[in-house]
């Protein structure tokens, strides 16, 4: 059964649409890598599968509560140890294993040290065990890999790769390859063409 | 919904979280007032109510850019948006934080700044009952005006200007409530409008507030 399936799909940032007709879908255990150059959409696409922003057309079937959404941000709050930050959105999501997470991205021996006094790689190792917290079948991760360095890029893809094996999904948009047994799709052929009929002059978004 | 209170609680009172920043403004407000009408009992007894309820307002807009601020600009929200918690919950448990942070100190400060301002001992049930029902009207509305300004650079004025005509309705059965306190009126029709209002804003606030952020969102 398929986690995640998009048809004709065409989002906007802006105002403007980026990507149009994106059609795919996403069984348990597989991911899907998203590719393209700067500005095509790929962090749009994912907002929207994520449910972040509307759809400007077509359809994105998923089980109810199942996206895990990572993204530049991390979520994370200075002033809380990392043990806290990661307790609380287990708390959030219902529940995961903060210590099994904090093993899986090698965070156990920073876990009383307060989130502000990490490095950026160590903030977001910190806010990709997260995934692993929130139990949500289908991951959606934009560039998770910014920052890694290359132990910790390997020790992400085995996350992924366990996750997979575990009968969830990923949804990746990433320029680096993660070695993962992935599917690809090049969003470039879908960059939607400027018309001027899809745009008329003057069109306000708050009327859309 | 716990979970996202005890964090917004936790991060109230470690560095930088503001907690106790409120309190202070109330009191320096409260003895500034004094040095600027002058201090004698006739002159500071007519507009204690006022400056008192006054005070409390601004107390609590100090706050209120930081309801949902910061989580916007580390990523919170969205991840918030994402999880199983309602937005509308969110928004509910997030103004009750502020309430706690904000509202609550005012209250249990207010009695003495009222011997300041020279408020005579028979208003004080009045003062902290209309403080009790009026400042979670304060906080919500607040979370509102932070929900429409959230993915706003500057946003604070733009806040303070969309919020304080809201707190009028507050502010005028507020200080009618104290005013009848003050001169052993019936207290009662003052004390229905603020409870009403108060009860009004905590029922329909969160789903405008929650609306307000999914648009902010995309």
């Amino acid at each position: 059964m398929s986690l995640l399936a998009v048809h004709d799909l065409a989002v906007a940032r802006g105002g403007l649409r980026t990507v149009e007709g994106v059609s795919f879908a996403i069984d348990a255990g597989q991911a899907l890598i998203l590719r393209g150059p700067n500005g095509i959409g790929k962090t749009t696409l994912l907002r929207t599968v994520a449910g972040l922003q509307p759809a400007v057309t077509g359809r994105i079937e998923m089980p109810e509560d199942a996206v895990a959404y990572a993204a530049h941000a991390d979520g994370l709050k200075g002033a809380l140890t990392v043990a806290e930050n990661l307790g609380f959105w287990a708390d959030v999501f219902g529940g995961g294993e903060v210590d099994q997470a904090l093993t899986a991205m090698d965070l156990t021996p920073l876990a009383d040290r307060p989130a502000a006094a990490l490095s950026a790689g160590q903030k977001r190792r910190l806010g990709l065990a997260r995934l692993v917290v929130s139990r949500r079948p289908l991951w959606i991760l934009d560039e998770p890999t910014v920052s890694l360095d290359a132990a910790s890029v390997m020790r992400f893809a085995d996350m992924v790769r366990g996750h997979l094996a575990q009968g969830g999904a990923a949804l990746i948009a990433t320029h680096i390859d993660l070695g993962l047994d992935a599917q690809v799709l090049d969003l470039t052929p879908y960059r939607a063409r400027a018309t001027p009929a899809a745009r008329p002059a003057g069109f306000n978004e708050a009327f859309a | 919904m716990i979970a996202l209170l005890g964090r917004d609680l936790r991060l109230a009172v470690r560095a930088g979280g503001g907690f106790g920043l409120g309190v202070a403004f109330f009191l320096i407000l409260c003895a500034l007032v004094p040095f600027g009408v002058g201090p004698d009992t006739a002159a500071l007894q007519p507009i204690a109510a006022g400056i008192l309820w006054l005070g409390a307002l601004l107390a609590c807009l100090l706050s209120l850019d930081r309801i949902f601020a910061l989580d916007h600009e580390d990523g919170s929200l969205d991840l918030l948006a994402t999880s199983p918690l309602p937005l509308e919950g969110a928004v509910a448990v997030k103004a009750l934080a502020h309430w706690i942070t904000t509202g609550l100190p005012l209250i249990v400060a207010a009695p003495l700044f009222g011997i300041l301002l020279h408020l005579p001992p028979a208003a004080i049930p009045a003062l902290l009952g209309s403080l009790l029902l009026g400042t979670p009207a304060l906080s919500m509305l607040g979370a509102f005006g932070a929900a429409v300004t959230v993915g706003l650079r500057r946003g604070g004025l733009l806040l303070s200007l969309l919020v304080l005509p809201l707190y009028i309705p507050t502010l005028i059965f507020g200080t009618e409530m104290i005013r009848r306190g003050q001169e052993g009126g019936d207290m009662g029709p003052p004390l229905l409008f603020l409870a009403g209002i108060t009860a009004g804003v905590l029922a329909v606030i969160p789903f405008a507030a929650a609306a307000a952020l999914r648009v902010n969102l995309r």
